[in-house]
């Protein structure tokens, strides 16, 4: 059975041809690009909510297209338990909708952020890591300006106490400290998972890290591990 | 009164106001056969432009060589063409936004950024990628720190969000852009061969259409505000800055992607610098055609707007298009999928007129050759630059050369550049193989093995010493650039940014200019494709230094075989390749250590030139070097430190005896590189047989940098001090 993947393309999402590369490539499968102003979704094993600027970040990011046609049905699939992965703009479009909570607040330091970031894993246990040892240390690109992770302290609480946490902004030898934290993110996070773990928001873009050009590619087990599991 | 004719309302101030001196205001007159009306002589402001019409620079720009076989669009379409091979071209263009960026430095950066993607995405290209060259004031001035961070937060805002990776580009600082800052943007976007776009419009009767924004009232006369002197008030002409909206282009690109799949377009053309005016201008000039425009048609974002605002808005993302006329349709659905306006605004006609209705009465009417042909061309008077003395390395003070390497480094236009890229997004489409800090960013070409590599350059201290060798160095220096990361250099777009050309000192600067540039050209099989002329960049009677910035692309067959500046590992070979006199004039050295600014440039020698770098490219393609990076400002000693940091590995050299420590170490000689090497007797043995000179400097390793007996600095130290004053200095 191939693997059938969707690629939500919104008005400003630039990272949907990226995601779409890195996911052929390595399960040799093309996704199928939906446009935000469809309502709904044939049968699907994956929902990728890309990277980008969707609706130019205007109000707020991720705040329009969580309104987009397509995200009602985004919404029931992903409660239903189809495993729905967010990046960057994804991720913050998956708090804005409410399928992870929390929210991307401005970077600490007010400005745009691109660079390789190095992350903790912090479990090694799900759809999308499996292919990584829990506290292995990965390097990833991010290139963001709202990407400061926000939740009030029971939420961060729960989030550890459920391990629900994927991935926070270490130090090359694993120390989870300010100096490691590019966007003054609340506890370091730069991912989480919702309560099942099938639906994942992380900042960084695993889809640049992909192909030994891109100068790493520490982040092809993301989706050699996530293309196993589903073609589990 | 001298009998000069006025229509009604127009007054000699008015036509004053509108930039056009007697004689041309009499051209205009004789074009039409009578006074223009307001609309009208908004129109030949524009079109006469300095900004539009190059008419100081044109007599000098053909001077420069513009052909190749692999060159498919020289200058005067919207953006050059080259031939890359494999069925794609690469499509390439400069330009500058620099007065509107110093009036409001984030916009006037963002709509930069947004007028030359358009120019490269018009000719049916996808950009991928960015790059900039930015020429700052001291940055003790008052002004500087503000305008570097409008510029760096307005290139970013624009480029992150419409998803096209900014990769590379420079920085300098210097008094002279006190008054005058650059933002020179530049974007490489490649298409098929067979599916370029032109401005060219053909076919009597074909609809016209608008696509894009809606127009506002802003942006109005800013290529006339383009082409004129800042004085002190200049801060009265924010409202001639246009706002850019990056979302919008982002969906533009696409539709326009889309649209141009099919077959639905005749020619296309950006609504840039003048507007709805300059763009149904050139089309209809190219296709030797009339147009007729409703203005009442045009999709306009305020109320009563007039004809004069609908024709001289600089309003940004609009687009104009030439349509099949049984394609409307295909066209309109795609534009309303992506939520933009579409109108059907004219036709073409066969009279060779523009005419533009509004409320059902002619408000202009003008011919359109005779305006673009006549557009005013100046040859001004200039006068020869005085050369300057040769400075013998021995006349020039010795220093401690480990304190001279830091204060070098450590200097704002040496220093890390990290604080400017890293607000950039260089990663996204995936396709960036170097990023910012090296020689040349790399960009794969998407889905291959191939890539493109692309640079800017230019030191403008070089052009003001000497224009001819400066323009030479520029050219040269980027096809260094290219070559040191292993590309085959294939063609330059150029930025041409100078002070008042009424003044015959600076005619001067940019004839010399041209004259090194075009021998440089031709000596290195560079031909310029495109590029954009900047003048009147003084602010009360004070010149920027002369800043010819040249972009440049090259091509890589194979990703295998590429190299960059990065120390790769402990205990390779060093070695210089190039001729080595030790030229202190003009040099880093001298400004930074010595606070002099004197001497001649170092000279270029184009036959050296293209031999050094011909067998570099080949030794990077037979895999004898393993980092490479070529020596500009600072020379060898910076060369090495900049080599050292980016592989986080040490090296250890030692200085011959036949020249002066910091003559060596600080030199500015041209055409020469640095390489590491695993194989120094094959790399020495090749060097050899094709006559270039070699030496065997030491070797890499350890975590310090040994200069000799000079001294020893540790890459910590080096670090620290190439890392912070960028930082330090936007922090406060």
């Amino acid at each position: 059975m191939p693997l059938r993947v969707a690629v939500i393309v919104f008005p400003g999402s630039n990272c949907d041809r990226d995601v779409a590369v890195a996911l052929e490539q390595i399960s040799g499968q093309a996704p199928l690009m939906v446009w935000h102003a469809e309502s709904t979704l044939p049968k699907i094993d994956l929902i990728v909510l890309p990277g980008g600027f969707s609706y130019g970040d205007y109000l707020r990011c991720g705040a329009m297209a969580a309104h987009a046609p397509i995200m009602r049905e985004v919404k029931a699939r992903g409660e239903a338990g189809v495993p729905v992965l967010g990046i960057c703009n994804g991720f913050q479009i998956l708090c804005e909708v409410g399928l992870l909570p929390g929210a991307l607040l401005r970077n600490a330091q007010l400005k745009f952020i691109c660079r390789d970031v190095t992350l903790k894993v912090e479990t090694g246990q799900s759809l999308y890591t499996n292919k990584y040892e829990t506290g292995q240390i990965i390097r990833i690109p991010v290139a963001h300006a709202d990407g400061n992770y926000f939740a009030d302290t029971s939420t961060l609480n729960e989030l550890e106490d459920e391990n629900r946490i994927a991935f926070r902004y270490s130090t090359s030898d694993g120390k989870i400290d300010p100096s490691a934290n590019p966007n003054g993110a609340a506890r370091n996070i730069a991912g989480i998972f919702n309560k099942n773990k099938t639906i994942l928001g992380l900042m960084p873009h695993p889809e640049r890290a992909c192909d030994p050009v891109h100068g790493g590619t520490d982040g092809r087990p993301f989706f050699e591990g996530l293309v196993q599991a589903l073609a589990a | 009164m001298d009998g000069t004719p006025y229509s009604t309302g127009i007054t000699p101030d008015i036509v004053k106001a509108h930039g056009l001196n007697t004689k041309e205001y009499q051209r205009a007159i004789d074009i039409l056969g009578r006074a223009p009306n307001l609309v009208e002589l908004g129109i030949f402001s524009v079109m006469w432009s300095e900004h539009c019409s190059y008419k100081s620079s044109k007599k000098w720009l053909r001077q420069l060589p513009t052909t190749a076989p692999w060159v498919i669009q020289g200058p005067g379409e919207n953006a050059g063409v080259i031939d890359i091979g494999k069925g794609l071209a690469a499509v390439f263009k400069m330009e500058s936004h620099n007065h509107p960026s110093y009036i409001e430095p984030y916009q006037g950066a963002a709509t930069g950024v947004g007028g030359i993607l358009r120019d490269v995405f018009t000719m049916g290209a996808r950009p991928i990628a960015n790059l900039n060259a930015l020429r700052f004031g001291d940055p003790a001035h008052s002004k500087t720190r503000h305008l570097v961070a409008g510029v760096v937060a307005g290139i970013g805002g624009y480029g992150n969000c419409v998803g096209i990776p900014t990769v590379g580009g420079e920085v300098n600082f210097h008094k002279s852009y006190n008054g005058n800052c650059l933002v020179n943007a530049m974007t490489v976007g490649v298409a098929p061969i067979d599916r370029i776009f032109t401005a060219k419009a053909t076919g009597v009767g074909n609809p016209i259409v608008y696509v894009g924004s809606k127009t506002g009232r802003d942006g109005i006369h800013g290529a006339t505000m383009a082409s004129a002197e800042f004085s002190e008030d200049s801060e009265a002409k924010r409202p001639t800055v246009q706002v850019g909206d990056p979302f919008t282009e982002k969906l533009l690109i696409e539709a326009c992607m889309e649209l141009m799949a099919t077959d639905a377009i005749v020619a296309i053309q950006d609504m840039g610098a003048a507007g709805l005016t300059s763009s149904s201008f050139e089309m209809a000039s190219k296709g030797g055609l009339g147009v007729v425009l409703d203005l009442d048609r045009v999709p306009c974002r305020e109320d009563r707007m007039t004809p004069y605002e609908i024709m001289l808005s600089e309003s940004q993302e609009r687009m104009l298009m030439i349509l099949k006329p049984e394609r409307e349709s295909v066209a309109k659905d795609i534009f309303h999928k992506w939520q933009l306006d579409f109108a059907i605004v004219g036709h073409l006609t066969d009279t060779g007129r523009m005419v533009l209705r509004f409320h059902n009465d002619v408000v202009a009417d003008l011919p359109i050759d005779p305006l673009a042909e006549a557009a005013p061309e100046y040859d001004r008077p200039w006068v020869k630059t005085p050369a300057l003395p040769k400075l013998a390395a021995s006349s020039v003070p010795e220093t401690d050369s480990v304190l001279a390497l830091k204060k070098i480094l450590g200097s704002p236009d040496m220093c890390s550049r990290r604080w400017i890229w890293e607000q950039y997004d260089h990663t996204v489409m995936a396709d960036t193989v170097a990023r910012p800090g090296g020689d040349a960013a790399i960009v794969r070409l998407h889905g291959s093995n191939r890539a493109l590599a692309m640079t800017t350059d230019c030191t403008p201290r070089y052009v003001q010493a000497d224009p001819r060798q400066g323009g030479c160095q520029a050219i040269a220096e980027a096809w260094r650039n290219l070559t040191a990361v292993g590309a085959r250099p294939l063609a330059v777009t150029d930025n041409m940014n100078f002070g008042n050309p009424e003044r015959p000192e600076i005619m001067g600067q940019f004839v010399g200019a041209i004259e090194g540039m075009r021998e440089a050209c031709l000596a290195l099989d560079f031909p310029v494709i495109s590029g954009n002329v900047s003048l009147y960049n003084e602010t009360d009677g004070k010149a920027i230094l002369p800043t010819p910035a040249i972009g440049a692309v090259g091509l890589i067959d194979d990703l295998a075989k590429i190299t960059s500046l990065a120390l790769s590992r402990e205990d390779l070979s060093l070695i210089l390749l190039g001729d080595t006199e030790g030229w202190l004039g003009c040099s880093l050295y001298l400004r930074e250590v010595l606070s002099r600014e004197d001497g001649a440039p170092p000279p270029v020698n184009l036959p050296t030139e293209r031999k050094v770098g011909d067998f570099i490219r080949n030794l990077i393609q037979q895999g004898f070097a393993e980092a490479c990076h070529d020596l500009s400002d600072g020379g060898l000693a910076i060369a090495l430190a900049e080599m050292c940091l980016a592989g986080n590995i040490g090296a250890a050299i030692t200085l011959p005896s036949d020249i002066t420590p910091h003559a060596f170490l600080f030199g500015e000689d041209q055409g020469r590189y640095l390489i590491a090497t695993a194989l120094p007797e094959k790399a020495m043995e090749a060097a050899k047989k094709s006559g270039v000179s070699a030496l065997i400097l030491g070797k890499t390793g350890g975590s310090s940098l040994k200069l000799g007996s000079q001294g020893i600095i540790s890459l910590t130290e080096l670090r620290q001090v190439y890392e912070s004053w960028l930082p330090a200095y936007m922090s406060v």
